[in-house]
């Protein structure tokens, strides 16, 4: 496999000022402070964490859509800045998290798919219109869609178009900055369908944003878990799952309800909120919630160490503190799974018939 | 015992120009007495309408149509308006999906549960319900409640601001908290201490509540009893551990396989197909046909009725359980 995005130490600190005519700069907002990451070809990285830790600035910062501090991003082994932000931006996309917020109200769905073909230069008219339509194929949507307006769509449509506008520049990289969260369980499963069955047939790499575990757990090759601007664990998805060595991710692990009552009570919720970014707690900033709190913590920064084949983890105590309770393999009730079987096979031959 | 709640017959329409929409189409539902009713179901599957037409809140133009809603006993659609505002705060209390919209941005909290006590309390004295506020931010585990209960909602975190919610919903020790989405608009490790206070608040003053949710690991986490609409419409209910481990509606079996499970790879999620469709045109029979992948020719004529498929376990579909279905092959 050959890496696709390599970044190195990426900040944003957004000065806080007050006073309107003489501001002064009263403090930082470290919201992505040293992240480091690669990607490789075809694989999908998903960075995880709770809202303020940085995961969507740092989504904002690999396009480019805000300027970092700090650090650099290479793409395909080419250090972004100002003459290579062109094709960057066309071997890059992005799709975003709201459906309603991210698509021109005035524009028809066509024209939306057509754009970023056209600000890039490619084909004529007649064979971005051809495409548009072979994409609209591609996401589940019909051909005839080109020519109504997002207002017409559900939200679940909708985020197909955006992934149809993506894909209109046959990028290598998509940043999928939350894309199921706001939609309904049932679409969020054709959603996910989707963007898997697209990484295959084109092998795309994707950076996945998200909050839902489980989501991630379905979506991603490896797991990036940030906290306060941080990388705390980083691994494949097997380990962070099942042999999580940060207690916070073992913490949010824990604090992820599951769909099944036999496991009722289980979930252990983590006290405390998440600290502000402008006065981040000293030495390992999860000291002030973190469980198994020693006095190293509260002075010295823990490091990234990598402690199993692909398992880089940032605490001073990774190593001794006792064994995660992974979930339980138990799956689904036999009755449940036997019916969900039946399903899949009736949904299979209703669309044979279909087709 | 009797059940605290008993909803009957519930139809909630919205009046439009082409005639009545419903949001509600015909409810039976009861809540027992000290337990947890989850509703699960998507967005515009009436379950927030549901909750509304409980307290009398249903916005302009909807009305509750018909049916009945039996608090202890007493119907609250014959109550009179002073009546139902006793009610309301009173017997029974709302928290919803989004803390900030519902707290007043220009008051400190502390003054609005003082506010909220005041309503059903005009005789006690400010310095008693002052007293009585800072402990019921103390009793949702507000850390430093004294110093918390002169500041601004903006103040808050999410979470505390849904702690505040809490507090004041229960400041009136009402039977009944019906919870709309309460979790959704946060994080997960939050949502795990506020699930947490709700089910340590419920042993300790035996309310029951109604959670709403489109989340099936909250409503496995928290409900003793599973009522799943579609459309306006239960599609199935009953005890917990039996939807679970016995879904026998295909929506019910649709959702399940819609949701990544940590326990299992799945190549694929078991995605429904299709969308819910619209309140103005909806199906004549069963409102899940057009996505089911069970359906025949008889799905389309009537609407199935709520049929008892094992003991307190309804299912409304005329093919379930559907391993009995097995013509499917053919």
């Amino acid at each position: 496999m050959t890496t696709l995005l390599e970044v190195e130490n990426l900040t944003k600190h957004y000065p806080v000022k007050k006073g309107v005519v003489l501001a002064r700069q009263v403090g930082t907002v470290r919201a992505v402070d040293g992240v480091s990451f690669r990607i490789e070809r075809g694989e999908t990285l998903a960075i995880v964490g709770e809202s303020g830790c940085g995961k969507s600035t740092t989504a904002r910062l690999v396009l480019r859509l805000i300027e970092p501090t700090g650090g650099t991003v290479r793409f395909d082994g080419q250090e972004i800045s100002g003459a290579a932000l062109r094709t960057l931006r066309r071997r890059v996309q992005v799709v975003f998290q709201d459906p309603y917020a991210s698509l021109n109200p005035r524009l028809r769905v066509g024209d939306t798919i057509a754009e970023p073909m056209e600000v890039h230069g490619i084909g004529t008219r007649e064979s971005r219109a051809a495409r548009v339509k072979e994409l609209l194929g591609l996401v589940g949507l019909a051909p005839f869609h080109a020519q109504r307006y997002p207002h017409e769509f559900s939200g679940g449509q909708r985020q197909r178009i955006g992934i149809a506008r993506a894909l209109a520049v046959q990028p290598e990289l998509i940043i999928c900055d939350e894309p199921v969260s706001a939609l309904d369980v049932s679409i969020q499963a054709q959603v996910v369908n989707l963007l898997k069955d697209l990484q295959r047939r084109f092998g795309l790499s994707y950076l996945f944003i998200a909050h839902d575990l489980a989501v991630v757990h379905h979506m991603a090759d490896r797991v990036a878990v940030m906290y306060l601007g941080q990388i705390v664990e980083t691994a494949p998805k097997r380990a962070i799952f099942d042999r999580p060595m940060h207690p916070y991710t073992r913490a949010l692990l824990s604090a992820i309800p599951h769909p099944d009552p036999r496991r009722r009570g289980m979930v252990k919720p983590l006290g405390g909120d998440v600290p502000s970014p402008m006065n981040p707690p000293s030495g390992c900033r999860f000291h002030t919630r973190c469980p198994f709190v020693q006095d190293r913590c509260k002075a010295e920064m823990p490091m990234l160490r990598e402690l199993a084949p692909g398992q880089q983890v940032a605490c001073h105590f990774a190593e001794v503190l006792p064994p995660h309770e992974a979930v339980a393999e138990n799956g689904m009730s036999p009755v449940a799974a036997q019916r969900l079987a039946l399903y899949a096979a009736a949904k299979a031959r209703k669309a044979a018939k279909a087709a | 015992m009797n059940p605290l709640l008993e909803i009957q017959g519930l139809r909630t329409v919205f009046r439009s120009a082409n005639g009545d929409i419903p949001a509600v189409d015909g409810v039976d539902l009861s809540v027992p007495r000290g337990k947890t009713l989850g509703i699960v179901g998507e967005s515009g599957c009436g379950k927030s309408m549901l909750s509304l037409s409980v307290m009398r809140l249903v916005p302009r133009p909807g009305r509750v149509a018909a049916g009945r809603v039996l608090l202890d006993g007493q119907n609250l659609l014959d109550l009179s308006e002073a009546g139902m505002r006793q009610v309301r705060g009173g017997q029974v209390a709302m928290i919803f999906q989004e803390p900030m919209t519902s707290l007043n941005p220009v008051h400190p909290i502390g003054l609005q549960i003082m506010e909220a006590m005041r309503a059903h309390d005009t005789k006690a004295s400010n310095k008693e319900l002052r007293e009585r506020g800072l402990a019921a931010l103390d009793r949702v585990r507000i850390p430093a409640a004294a110093r918390r209960f002169d500041e601004f909602p903006h103040q808050l975190s999410g979470g505390m601001r849904q702690r505040v919610m809490i507090a004041m919903a229960l400041a009136c020790k009402p039977k009944l908290l019906i919870a709309d989405e309460p979790t959704t608009a946060l994080d997960v490790t939050v949502q795990a201490q506020i699930l947490d206070l709700l089910r340590d608040l419920q042993m300790e003053t035996g309310m029951s509540i109604i959670l709403i949710t489109h989340d099936l690991g909250v409503v496995a986490e928290m409900a003793d009893e599973v009522a799943v609409m579609y459309a306006g419409r239960v599609a199935e209910r009953g005890t917990a551990s039996e939807i679970f481990a016995s879904p026998q509606h295909p929506y019910t079996l649709g959702l399940l396989g819609s949701v990544p499970r940590l326990d299992e790879e799945r190549a694929e999620l078991l995605a429904i197909e299709g969308a819910v469709p619209p309140p103005f045109a909806l199906p004549k029979g069963c409102r899940f046909e057009p996505r089911c992948p069970f359906a025949i020719a008889a799905c389309r004529n009537a609407p199935p009725p709520l049929e008892e498929v094992a003991p307190g376990h309804y299912a409304a579909c005329i093919r379930a359980p559907v391993e009995h279905s097995l013509d499917l092959a053919a």
